[in-house]
């Protein structure tokens, strides 16, 4: 069953189109891939369905649990239960990680943040009194990211990137973080550009241009990728695309 | 609960501190004395003023305090004015840390008005941090004044917090002197909320050879509050070296503005500024709301985390 389907979505930025009569469903309790050269238009679309500032004028339509969030602020749609993981999180001069991670796990207990912390292969000892500024390393302050998404348990997590800054020992650490959102119930979304990322998902779609170029089991868009994307010069579209084939 | 107790509750310390017969400690309401310990190397002389109280506080030649002393400036009555007229002496190579309540619970209309002159000889360490918890009226008005002579390899570390209550008025001026090698190190975290007005005007003169200075703002205002921030770092001695940071978060209808200024006198000094004014940043607040704050909570976080 679909938990979020974008519909015919169109969205300009500085004059420019940017996502173009893009659609896409989102099947609940899977995790999807969406995956796509540079300036693909990914993180616009993980924008766009959050409803960050900047991006909430758009044609075309989100619906979740049947519902149009379309006109909801950014918060509403997350205390509906929609997050986003940015490709490159923010630092918080001050602000303790302990204190970060309570944000969204509303005041729990210790316990269930040294657990996320662990989860992400994080010592808690480290890091609960550290700030999330600038002086955690950027593979580091990813992991806090994907903690604070682990201790909201969110419906739907917009991964943007998760794997990029984490060395390959820590790598399966994420993918089990991945394992663990889904068996809590949370649709995931993985937006990336690693074959072993794919890898986690059940589903991917394929964006170049702002456009669906093809949809489907990762191994089909996995091969279509590598046949097709990869010789292309990322400027052009691939020959012969073709929008939303069938999974 | 007696006196002493029912003052010190204010300040989110644990009394039992002022039971401890190694930490020295005056505590004060307007200007009457509650309470009064001292250390050895410690001389602190008090005398009842009528708005007041003159205090001069001693360090011996050598002495290190071991135990961070407590002065609590309070003032329970609704309304008056509480003048500290204050003299501290660091003697040679001696070390004082102090932590300086100042709790004015329930301020309607209060003055505090605070004149210091602080003599740090050659190679003390003093630290000085003073906290203030006010009213939620805004009733307060503060005006602490500081001269301040840093001797050879002398260091100064000094922090103004006003995190709880309306600040009201405040208005801060500083001036320090700094000999050779000597650090000085004075922060102001303010948080100011509907008609507060903020005032800092710090000056560090870096007048001995490779003496060093740093001072550092960082202020929110919300609702209508004003900010204005004067600091100022002259250098005239080789190799000094320093820097003015000033960074305020403007929310709704504050206005903040920050004159950092910054003179040098000698080519072999450095002194270096920065300052960031506006809105809380786009990505931190949306951060927050995507994990389900509103935008009040997450304002408030951030803030805390700046002023922290
Ligand atoms: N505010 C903006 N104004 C104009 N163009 C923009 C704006 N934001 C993004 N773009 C453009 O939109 C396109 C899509 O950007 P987006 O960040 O979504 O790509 P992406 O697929 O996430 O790429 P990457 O893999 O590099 O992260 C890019 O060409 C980018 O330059
Ligand atoms: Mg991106």
């Amino acid at each position: 069953m679909s938990l979020l389907q974008v519909k015919n979505l169109n969205l300009f930025l500085d004059g420019k189109k940017i996502l173009d009569n893009l659609s896409l469903d989102v099947w609940e309790g899977h995790v999807h891939a969406l995956v796509g050269p540079n300036g693909a238009g990914k993180s616009t679309l993980a924008f766009t369905i959050m409803g960050l500032s900047g991006y909430q004028n758009i044609q075309g339509d989100i619906i979740y649990k049947g519902e149009s969030i379309t006109h909801m602020g950014l918060d509403e749609r997350a205390r509906k239960g929609i997050t986003l993981a940015w490709q490159e999180p923010a630092r918080f001069e001050g602000l303790k990680v302990k204190d970060y991670l309570k944000v969204p796990s509303h005041g729990k207990d210790k316990k269930t943040l040294e657990q996320v912390l662990n989860q992400v292969g994080l010592e808690p000892a480290n890091y609960l009194n550290r700030a999330v500024d600038k002086t955690l390393s950027g593979g580091e302050r990813k992991k806090i990211e994907l903690a604070s998404i682990l201790a909201m348990k969110p419906r739907i997590a917009l991964l943007d990137e998760p794997d990029s800054g984490i060395d390959v020992e820590s790598l399966e650490k994420i993918f089990e973080a991945v394992k663990i959102l889904k068996k809590d119930g949370t649709t995931v979304v993985l937006i990336t550009h690693s074959l072993a990322v794919l890898k986690q998902a059940e589903h991917a779609f394929l964006i170049c241009c702002g456009r669906l170029l093809k949809k489907g089991t990762i191994d089909k868009i996995s091969r279509y990728f590598g046949e097709k994307c990869i010789p292309c010069d990322h400027k052009n579209r691939p020959q012969n695309s073709q929008q939303g084939s069938s999974s | 609960m007696n006196s002493v107790d029912q003052l010190f509750q204010y300040t989110q310390t644990d009394s039992s501190v002022l039971k401890d017969p190694e930490v020295a400690h005056v505590v004060l309401n307007q200007n009457k004395v509650l309470g009064q310990n001292t250390v050895p190397g410690l001389n602190v002389d008090l005398k009842e003023m009528k708005e007041g109280i003159q205090a001069f506080l001693t360090v011996e030649e050598g002495i290190h305090i071991p135990k961070t002393v407590h002065l609590c400036f309070g003032m329970m009555p609704e309304k008056g004015v509480q003048r500290i007229e204050m003299e501290i002496n660091l003697e040679k190579n001696s070390r004082l840390a102090v932590l300086a309540h100042c709790v004015f619970p329930t301020a309607v209309d209060v003055q505090h008005i605070m004149n210091a002159t602080i003599n740090i000889a050659e190679g003390a360490q003093y630290s000085y941090i003073e906290k203030h918890i006010h009213s939620l009226e805004g009733g307060v008005k503060v005006y602490p004044k500081a001269t301040v002579h840093l001797g050879p390899y002398a260091q100064y570390k000094t922090e103004f917090d006003l995190l709880k209550g309306r600040v009201g008025l405040i208005d801060i001026d500083y001036q320090t002197h700094c000999d050779t090698k000597s650090v000085l190190e004075m922060t102001a975290k303010i948080n100011g909320l509907a008609q507060d007005t903020i005032k800092v005007n710090e000056t560090g003169f870096l007048n001995g050879k490779g003496a060093r200075g740093v001072l550092t703002s960082k202020i929110a205002v919300r609702d209508e509050a004003k900010a204005e921030i004067r600091n100022k770092l002259t250098a005239s001695a080789p190799y000094a070296r320093g820097h003015v940071d000033c960074k305020e978060i403007v929310q709704d209808n504050g206005t903040a503005t920050a004159i950092p200024i910054v003179e040098v006198h000698n080519p072999k000094a450095h002194i270096t500024h920065e300052a960031a004014i506006g809105s809380v940043d786009a990505k931190q607040l949306q951060t927050l709301l995507s994990r389900g704050l509103s935008e009040d909570e997450a304002v408030e976080l951030i803030i805390q985390g700046l002023l922290s």
